[in-house]
């Protein structure tokens, strides 16, 4: 962590950017916030622990229109998401200095209370060259569990260890894939379409919208959402019934299409404990059976198999057949 | 502004009324909001029909009409130019179709009353949303584009050049003539193919409105009716055209004569260096240089040495032509299919079993056996001949096609003829599923085959050909009428193979945005009454590529392709559709995902000053190119923030539309 703040400081006082993007300490322990730091003094509030899974891409939206460059930490998944920004003209490749950060898998505080740990006050090791094993300082004692038990379920399919894109890098990252990316789609597309509809019936229904996936999620960087537009009457709008929680979700989901990275931000922010990559990693899943393997992100050039028309395309009908 | 709305119901004879309650949906539709005025009459698209129409536009100051009638393909244009003529703006008007997608399609009269009621409150609620377009106009450029230079693309090209229009020729091979210059003789008059093709070709190449692009492919295909840009692929021909005076020598001199001739089927070979045939246009050669020892190895060099007139050019490019047309004529043309589904008939396995096209090489005097009928594997003149038809024709099994090659009974009767005339001594046995020789003089033609020149037809199909260790073929077959097996000896089989559209086809339509059927055949804009249109405007066909077809159809289809592509050129502005895309800068993110899927290319992207409530910033946004636009609406659904709507087609319209049937 020193390092990146010895870089960060070192870019600022040379002028190579004037701001840095990266986490500051939360309210919890457990709980870091994606910051900007402007002034070396800033920067003693910089955190970079286990628990800084925010993805950082997003809020170059922003950066790219002030003026000067700015430093920002990506993760090795991160750097999927900013590439397809890139491909987006959603953000300015001149506008920022990239640094690839190192990454050994990143944390799920839930995973740990899951594990029966209670009155949890802060957590220890969760470090990049940390130990295998994480001590936690509860109310009632010091407990334990692996790094790897405590991992969010997104980096048990890690994407791999290598940035996409980076000016440098600093720190050793590391492939913490221990599980197939589809499983947990494979297991939904194995249910009858009965047992399919009430799993996600009873998925959706614990939605309060409070948009925090579509806030957070890289590929929804519309500058005006079509859910908050008075274009539609769908502006601003509390469900009112089970077909409007659907809705809301199978509306996302068909949006970042073949632009979704998979990085697993939406999930991981939803305080409902809504499994919402499925969703994503279904139209990935079934993207890369009918169009070939396709990682959005990976490659600024390629095109998106959604917006791109070859011989070689399934037919119409094909899809239909499988739903 | 209250909404004065219109409802006419048409019976249209008793196309709908039979199976409509057409009453009980005036009665019904009245009741919706901003309905004013509902009446039914017998044929809406009549002149009184019509009229009444205007009247009601007039007395009740209407804002929108709704006509609850037959597809919009069929009177749309008619009803808006009614709305017009009344002072109505022309885009106020909806049809809700009530003829194809309920009365034909229902049987139950209640049902069918009920969804024409649901389509009807659909189109009102769009009406309601409806806003005034205006037409623009585009310009149209004088100049034609003829893909493929058989008899189809020679016909038109000529006939448009009649007209006094330029016009292009793109062949993707070394000549122009196509499949009828493989030809030996024709039916049902039995003239010699080259001779009445051959003036034809001569004609085209003379004429000095016509303009030949030969071993040359159109590359890419943009714009739009009245003006499309053609890249064309002038493919490297190695020979200075300028320079060649097509004596012949290097074709003579080459060393390397080993490649199989396309123009003979692979029957014999050529040269590298080459004309596929002697009456050539232009009589310029190519080289192959898959083939050419020249860019195979590096030595040689002998055509550039025998050449006088110093016209061979190793270094030769391809070379891209540029060039804007105001209609595209597709004469495509077919091949015959492969047979590799077709084992039994053993064509892969002896030389002796051969396809009706290579049979019209060996009979022609140019061909590889310089006319005699021969068998390939010894050179011995054949006793029996069997003729098989419908291979990979009327095909219910999925290994060939499902439609009828069309041209193949008369043929295949023609052969019979020729060879039963010019060797009396060869017997000839023809096995078929049907007779099919609709045309004129054409059933005389196939009578004269089995009466007067002893043709042996069998009704019945053949099972499998076997070759024999002394050479011999065995065919064994059944007779229908008879009811028996059939095994008999032949020297020699025929196969009438299918027919298939040429497989560059798929490509070409795909840069056309042409649609093609599941046969790969390109789709008219009706099948009846516009059956030379695609439904791409400016883009016409003609011959095979729409449909199988013997000569004599060609060229009637492609003179009829040349009158439509004439009566666009002679137009000097095109009304464009005012249904296009637009752009809201507010909601544009810049992401380039409509400019991606635009088939058109009309969506390009600026940088543009956005003001707004607190907004004050420079973004790059999508501009719609408003002529290049065709309304396709693949860009609004693929804008993931709603900035892209289709004007008369915006997605409130549509989203009140499925409110209104959802009700």
């Amino acid at each position: 962590m020193q390092e990146l703040i010895n870089k960060a400081k070192e870019l600022l006082a040379n002028g190579t950017v004037v701001r840095v993007l990266g986490w500051r300490a939360g309210d919890l322990s457990y709980n870091p916030e994606p910051a900007f730091f402007e002034t070396e003094e800033d920067l003693q509030k910089f955190v970079y622990d286990g628990f800084c899974g925010a993805n950082l891409s997003k809020y170059m939206i922003e950066a790219s229109k002030l003026d000067g460059k700015t430093l920002v930490f990506l993760k090795p998944c991160d750097t999927y998401s900013f590439n397809q920004l890139i491909k987006e003209h959603r953000v300015d490749r001149e506008k920022a200095y990239i640094v690839g950060v190192g990454c050994r898998g990143k944390l799920d505080i839930d995973k740990i209370k899951e594990q029966g740990i209670k009155g949890i006050e802060s957590v220890e090791g969760t470090e990049l060259d940390g130990p295998d094993t994480l001590t936690i300082k509860t109310l009632y004692g010091d407990k334990t569990c692996s790094y790897a038990s405590a991992m969010l379920g997104r980096c048990h399919v890690c994407k791999g260890k290598e940035h996409m894109i980076a000016d440098e890098i600093i720190g050793e990252s590391k492939d913490t894939k221990d599980a197939e990316r589809f499983d947990a789609v494979k297991a939904v597309e194995a249910m009858s379409p009965e047992e399919r509809f009430n799993f996600f019936q009873k998925e959706l229904r614990k939605c309060i919208r409070c948009n925090a996936c579509r806030n957070v999620c890289p590929a929804c960087s519309c500058r005006k959402c079509v859910f908050d537009s008075n274009k539609f009457d769908s502006a601003q709008k509390a469900n009112v019934d089970s077909f409007e929680e659907k809705m809301f979700h199978v509306i996302r989901a068909f949006h970042v299409a073949g632009r979704c990275t998979d990085c697993g931000e939406c999930s991981r922010v939803c305080p409902q404990g809504i499994q919402l990559h499925l969703f994503n990693r279904k139209f990935i899943k079934d993207i890369n059976e009918y169009y070939g393997e396709f990682q959005a992100g990976a490659d600024i050039e390629a095109r998106g198999p959604l917006t791109n028309y070859t011989f070689d395309d399934v037919e119409p009908s094909i899809v239909k057949e499988r739903g | 502004m209250q909404q004065r709305i219109g409802v006419f119901v048409c019976h249209c004879g008793s196309n709908i009324a039979a199976t409509v309650d057409v009453k009980k949906v005036v009665e019904m539709l009245a009741l919706e909001p901003g309905v004013v005025h509902a009446e039914d009459y017998q044929y809406m698209c009549s002149e009184v029909g019509q009229a009444k129409i205007a009247e009601a536009i007039k007395e009740k100051q209407l804002t929108g009409v709704v006509v609850c009638s037959c597809s919009p393909r069929m009177h749309e244009t008619t009803f808006r130019k009614c709305a017009e003529r009344a002072g109505l703006n022309p885009y106020m008007v909806e049809i809700a179709n009530i003829r194809e997608q309920v009365s034909w399609i229902h049987k139950d009269m209640e049902e069918a009353t009920q969804k024409a009621v649901i389509l009807g409150r659909a189109a009102i609620a769009k009406v309601s949303l409806n806003t005034p377009l205006k037409a623009g106009e585009s310009r149209v450029t004088k100049r034609a584009l003829v893909i493929g230079g058989g008899i189809a693309g020679i016909q038109t090209a000529l006939d448009i050049a009649d007209a006094g229009y330029e016009v292009d020729i793109v062949e993707k091979t070394p000549s122009i003539g196509g499949r009828m210059s493989q030809l030996d003789k024709t039916f049902p008059t039995l003239d010699c193919s080259a001779c009445i093709l051959t003036p034809k070709m001569v004609e085209a190449s003379a004429n000095e409105k016509i303009t030949l692009y030969t071993y040359s492919e159109v590359e890419k295909v943009s714009g739009f009716v009245g003006d499309f840009t053609v890249d064309i692929r002038k493919k490297a021909r190695s020979v200075d055209m300028s320079k060649c005076t097509g004596c012949g020598v290097c074709q003579e001199k080459c060393p390397n004569k080993k490649a199989p001739s396309e123009f003979n089927r692979g029957l014999n070979t050529r040269s590298a260096i080459y004309t596929p045939f002697a009456q050539a246009i232009p009589n310029v050669p190519v080289i192959d240089r898959e083939h050419c020892t020249k860019f195979l190895t590096g030595k040689c060099g002998v055509c550039s040495k025998v050449c006088q007139a110093g016209a061979i050019d190793y270094e030769q490019q391809d070379e891209i032509i540029t060039e804007k047309y105001g209609a595209i004529v597709v004469a495509t043309g077919f091949d015959i299919i492969k047979l590799d589904n077709y084992g039994e008939y053993a064509y892969d396995q002896s030389p002796d079993v051969i396809t009706s096209l290579e049979l019209e090489r060996i009979m022609n005097a140019a061909g590889p056996t310089k006319g005699h009928l021969e068998r390939m594997s010894d050179h011995k003149a054949p006793k029996n001949m069997v003729f098989i038809q419908c291979v990979g024709s009327r095909c219910s099994d999925g290994r060939g096609k499902s439609y009828c090659s069309k041209i193949c009974c008369m043929y295949t009767a023609k052969h019979a003829m020729l060879i039963r005339d010019k060797y009396p001594d060869v017997n000839v046995t023809v096995f078929y599923i049907d007779v099919r020789t609709p045309g004129k003089n054409f059933d005389e033609f196939y009578r004269r085959a089995v009466e007067d020149y002893h043709v042996n037809y069998i009704k019945g199909q053949v099972g499998k050909v076997t070759p024999e260790a002394d050479g011999s073929l065995t065919v064994h077959g059944v007779d229908l009428i008879d009811n028996k097996q059939i095994k008999m000896k032949a020297d020699m089989v025929v196969l009438a193979a299918a027919i298939e559209p040429n497989p560059d086809i798929r490509k070409i339509a795909t840069m056309l945005t042409a649609s093609i059927d599941t046969n790969n055949f390109l789709t008219e804009a009706h099948a009846k009454l516009r059956p030379v249109e695609s439904p791409t405007a400016g883009i016409f066909l003609s011959g095979v590529t729409q449909g199988p077809k013997d000569i004599p159809e060609t060229v009637s289809q492609a003179g009829a392709a040349a009158v439509k592509a004439i009566g666009l050129l002679a137009k000097d502005k095109l009304l464009t559709n005012p249904c296009t895309a637009q752009a809201d800068i507010m909601a544009c993110n810049g992401c380039s995902t409509c400019a991606n899927v635009c088939p058109y290319g009309a969506i390009s992207y600026e940088d543009k000053e956005v003001r707004g409530p607190g907004i004050r910033e420079v973004r790059r946004v999508a501009v719609v190119n408003s002529a290049l636009c065709q309304g396709c609406g693949a860009c609004t659904v693929a804008c993931p923030s709603g900035a892209m709507d289709l004007q008369g087609f915006s997605n409130r319209q549509i989203i009140a539309e499925v409110d209104a049937i959802c009700r």
